[in-house]
């Protein structure tokens, strides 16, 4: 992209011969880390020692009422080992990689270890595993600098300040890291991945207008700095002098990211063990657990999946588990859930391993096509501020933001205030009328594979009015 | 909250842990090695004025360094069995420069000559890239220079030097004890202690080191009813996190409140639940912190009600500055907000703040008045005509801070407390005072909007009161407000023997987003005539 000649020249022109993005040696190579490990496992003299490993570099620009605030880089490292005498462990971590360090590192593990005492639940170190090998890291991330990162923060910047009746507020983070595990077994797994994410929020200069959009790619090239600009601004004025409406139920059609806001908090509650404790919403009366029982309309299908084109994601988990396609809720019926090592041994099953990624499949309606279908209803672009009201049905409360409008006739009829929810993600999808196609969602500032369609539902529950713009 | 991580991040213990010292947002770590000499004070101080030093020759006005250990210690059980233990330990150097009015960061984990001075040119390039679109150069209030400073958290016990076994029993002994109530069938417990070993050094002459201990005992009860038809937690919210050692986590008696909170638990199962309406509040101070927090504390952040924070956490209702100042009634007179960072044991309390000023004790709410936002040196110059109608230097508050090494400071909240009445007002004088109402014991389920208007809260055990007194528990009450309805509806608040401090380690803000640890005092506090729903839905 380029940014408008006015804001890059004079004394201002963006300098050249800045330092190169990523510094040398800040991301460790496959070998590089693999011989750390083995160097680490070598320093063992528990029964058995994990090792896992990861390094970043992370760069940012930062932008608020139309100006830089700030911006920065920051190089960082982690190793963590665990050391284990029989079913007695321990985690020590650190940020320095020396030999010295990681000697003591693996010691005082060791020493901890001794002293803890016997963890009942404790597993074996996994054998070697197999993995699918995941794409996700591009040198067209890893090698931006400082003045591409102020090059895209123009592109809101610009039009902003030229306009006069708008301020900008953003955040573009773009990451690049690695992370590899690996054990006295032999056991190793080796992942390294870039990220971008950019978010911006702008705001009318009247007060009462305020529109979001964001994007998230592990490549830069993917991101369209101007489009997500574009989007913004439009939202915030559109959403100018929002009226009241009574706060109920209402239909409402929820964008992507307000989708994986609400939905993808289902993923907080998918753990086997508490389900057949009984103390989660998949707990079955009288014992056990809902895998098998429908849960939510038959239209919803929610799965993770490392090499999903859309998503991306580390292919293992924090115990060097292979993560492969894992449906959780298919065709409406709750398929899977989440079992540790030890709740699948216990219970006969197989183990799932942790999740790195999330994806609602979509539908095939168009946004326009739930909005012309709509007699009176609510448009959202984001949700914010959720905390839970009630694990037993998944019930969150949290209020709409940067962009709320009344559809009345198949049309966006105007802007309206903000109103609080208190809804659970388990009876929305219960409610569901329409789906669209899914979309990577960028609401994460960390970044992170999470893809949701927008969706159509009935009954959404708004409780009270907010006056926040 | 529940984090997502819970669910997207990797069950090994090894990778968790790592996990664990970057949700906040990075590591920390272990060993109490008497030989991390490069980072004794004559060491780092050399790495400190070199960097400074290098940004200064590369074009900066003005440059700080911080060079800081952070160390985090967990020990995690469930039942009568352990569940992990853990050390972190991270290690680095940021700095900070301005060049033209334009800020800059870079930070590192190399703390050699060449890892220091290359991260203090890196900041500059960006300063000077930065420079695209920034027409209003950052300003800093003046400081005094404090070339030979020290501070410490007061603590007696280093967490980090208690024995792992005792740490083990006495969470084992209040599970214990938790487990014997009947239906109680799972309690999580965890102690989490941080140390924060901070050097600073600006081009101004400062040279500034602090040591900051924090110590958060953490701990819950489940009950489920037997046919499994419900489950009810209680957390032990009165147990605040403080910034002491390890004689604050006796003190606060884990083993006989474990079974208290245990007995609450089960008790919630048989609960009446709230009728929906109107109800006259007394909140005690477990869970009046987070309120105060919310809608005092973020929306008299000076940053946020300009606009910096538009993009996550949002602006504020309480803006301009020229139209709220001396102008908004927050609430009626007996309401007094201080800002400081110096109550004893607090957990934003510190000596300096990251822009190296000593900070102050400032009153956020006067007599009910709105009086003072929370500045760092880059900010207080943006209320010049403020101070210059009070008679006041322009001077920060001392509200500047990073959450790591590799964090860039900025504006975070100090302590803010309701400051107690002068009178002897007791809890059960308050409770006197309600003909039908509930009391509320416990920071529950917490939604605020972003400008910080309308807010939901729960609790974690909630009494009905009829007739000036308490008559049995309550269940799925959620008191709704709309801030400034809500402070002005406040009648009666306890006075000094009631005073306590609630917090959290994890206040968010900022983007890259950083935790802030901050502490909240109040007495108990009565609200009349509050909107109450009822959250046990069913569909």
């Amino acid at each position: 992209m380029t940014a408008p000649k006015s804001l890059m020249q004079g004394p201002n022109a963006l300098p050249t011969g800045l330092p190169s993005a990523l510094p040398a040696g800040a991301i460790l190579s496959r070998a590089e880390a693999q011989a750390i490990i083995e160097r680490v496992v070598r320093m063992s003299k528990a029964d058995s020692i994990n090792v896992s490993i990861g390094t970043n570099h992370t760069t940012n620009v930062r932008f608020a009422d139309n100006q830089m605030s700030t911006a920065g880089a920051v190089t960082d490292a982690g190793v963590a080992v665990q050391s284990s005498y029989g079913p007695k462990h321990a985690v020590v971590t650190t940020n320095d990689l020396s030999e010295e360090s990681l000697r003591r590192c693996v010691q005082q593990s060791e020493v901890l270890a001794k002293l803890a005492p016997d963890d009942p639940e404790a597993m074996p170190e996994l054998e070697p595993q197999r993995y699918v090998d995941v794409a996700a890291y591009l040198d067209s991330t890893a090698n931006i600098g400082a003045a591409e990162r102020a090059q895209a923060a123009l592109t809101a910047l610009a039009p902003a300040r030229k306009a006069g009746d708008i301020k900008a507020a953003g955040y573009l983070v773009a990451t690049a890291g690695c992370s590899a595990l690996g054990n006295n077994k032999g056991m190793f797994a080796y992942h390294r991945a870039t990220n971008v994410n950019y978010t911006l929020t702008v705001r009318t200069t009247d007060g009462t207008g305020s529109g979001w959009a964001g994007a998230d790619h592990p490549d830069w090239r993917q991101i369209d700095f101007e489009r997500v600009s574009a989007r913004a601004i439009e939202k915030a004025r559109a959403s100018r002098n929002p009226q009241a409406i009574e706060p109920g139920r209402y239909t409402v059609i929820l964008e992507p990211q307000a989708v994986g806001d609400l939905a993808g908090l289902v993923a907080f509650y998918a753990d086997a063990r508490q389900a057949d404790e009984g103390r989660s919403p998949f707990s079955k009366q009288g014992g056990g657990n809902k895998v098998g029982e429908k849960i939510v309309d038959t239209r919803v299908t929610i799965y993770s999946d490392p090499a999903d084109p859309q998503l991306l994601a580390q292919p293992f988990d924090g115990e060097g588990l292979p993560i492969a396609r894992q449906v959780w809720v298919e065709n409406g019926n709750l398929k899977q859930l989440q079992y540790s090592r030890f709740w699948a041994k216990k219970q006969g099953k197989t183990p799932t391993g942790g999740a790195t990624s999330l994806k609602m499949a979509g539908g095939t309606s168009s946004l326009d096509a739930m909005i012309k279908s709509t007699a009176r209803g609510i448009l959202v672009t984001r949700l914010w501020y959720l905390r839970e009201v009630d694990p037993r049905t998944i019930l969150y409360t949290g209020l709409t933001r940067d962009g709320t409008f009344l559809i009345e006739e198949g049309r966006i009829s105007r802007s309206i205030r903000n109103l609080r929810f208190n809804e659970s993600p388990l009876f929305m999808l219960n409610n569901l009328e329409m789906l669209g196609p899914s979309e990577r969602i960028a609401g994460t500032e960390a970044g992170g594979a999470v893809s949701m369609p927008a969706l159509k539902v009935r009954d959404f529950n708004f409780t009270s009015l907010s006056e926040a713009v | 909250m529940t984090d997502r991580r819970e669910f997207l991040r990797t069950t090994g213990a090894a990778a968790a842990a790592l996990a664990l010292a970057s949700a906040p947002r990075r590591a920390e770590a272990a060993p109490r090695y008497d030989d991390l000499d490069r980072f004794q004070s004559g060491a780092s101080k050399e790495l400190l004025l070199e960097a400074i030093n290098a940004a200064k020759v590369a074009g900066a006005s003005y440059a700080d360094c911080r060079i800081a250990r952070f160390r985090q210690n967990f020990v995690v059980t469930r039942e009568q069995q352990i569940v992990n233990v853990v050390d972190t330990d991270t290690l680095g150097c940021g700095v900070r420069a301005l060049v033209d009015g334009c800020w800059g960061f870079a930070a590192t984990r190399t703390l050699t000559r060449e890892g220091v001075t290359t991260a203090a040119r890196e900041a500059v390039a960006i300063a000077k890239a930065n420079r695209v679109a920034r027409d209003r150069a950052v300003t800093l209030a003046p400081t005094p220079a404090y070339p030979n400073a020290t501070w410490k958290s007061p603590y007696t016990t280093d967490p980090f030097e208690v024995p792992l076994e005792q740490k083990v029993d006495l969470l084992l002994k209040s599970n214990a004890e938790a487990m014997k109530v009947a239906n109680v069938k799972f309690v999580n417990s965890v102690l989490f202690f941080v140390k924060q070993e901070r050097q600073f050094a600006s081009t101004e002459g400062s040279v500034i080191d602090q040591t900051l201990i924090r110590s958060w005992p953490l701990f819950t009860a489940t009950a489920v009813a037997p046919d499994f038809s419900d489950f009810q937690n209680r957390q032990g919210s009165e147990a605040a996190p403080m910034g002491r050692g390890y004689e604050y986590v006796v003190q606060c008696d884990l083993p006989g409140n474990a079974r208290k909170w245990a007995e609450q638990a089960a008790e919630k199962l048989k609960a009446k639940p709230v009728e929906v309406g109107k109800y006259d509040l007394v909140l005690a101070p477990s869970n009046l912190w987070l309120t105060i927090h919310e809608s005092i504390g973020h929306p008299t952040e000076l940053d946020r009600a300009l606009g910096y924070e538009a993009n996550y956490a949002g602006t504020s209702f309480i803006a301009p500055p020229e139209e709220k100042l001396g102008k908004l009634q927050y609430g009626k007179p007996l309401m007094n907000i201080q800002g400081d960072r110096s109550q004893a044991g607090a957990l934003a309390t510190v000596g300096y703040d990251d822009d190296g000023v000593q900070p102050d004790e400032f009153l956020i709410v006067k007599d009910g008045m709105f009086n003072d936002y929370q500045t760092t040196r880059e900010q207080a110059p943006w209320l010049a005509d403020w101070y210059a109608k009070q008679g006041k230097p322009v001077r920060s508050h001392g509200c500047s801070y990073a959450d790591s090494w590799g964090s860039v400071a900025f504006q975070r909240m100090p302590n803010v407390s309701l400051l107690p009445g002068n009178d002897n007002t007791s809890w059960d004088d308050l409770i006197a005072g309600v003909d039908r109402g509930i009391a509320i014991v416990g920071d529950g389920s917490f939604s605020i909007d972003q400008q910080r208007y309308n807010a939901q809260f729960g609790g974690q055990v909630t009494y009905e009161i009829r007739g000036g007194k308490v008559v049995g528990m309550l269940k799925d009450v959620a008191y709704q407000i709309r801030t400034p309805d809500f402070w002005n509806s406040m009648d009666a608040i306890g006075g000094k023997a009631t005073y306590e401090l609630g917090g959290s380690f994890f206040d968010g803000k900022g983007q890259p987003s950083q935790s802030n640890a901050v502490s909240h005092g109040s007495p108990p506090a009565r609200f009349r005539q509050v909107n109450v729903i009822n959250t046990g839905r069913t569909q």
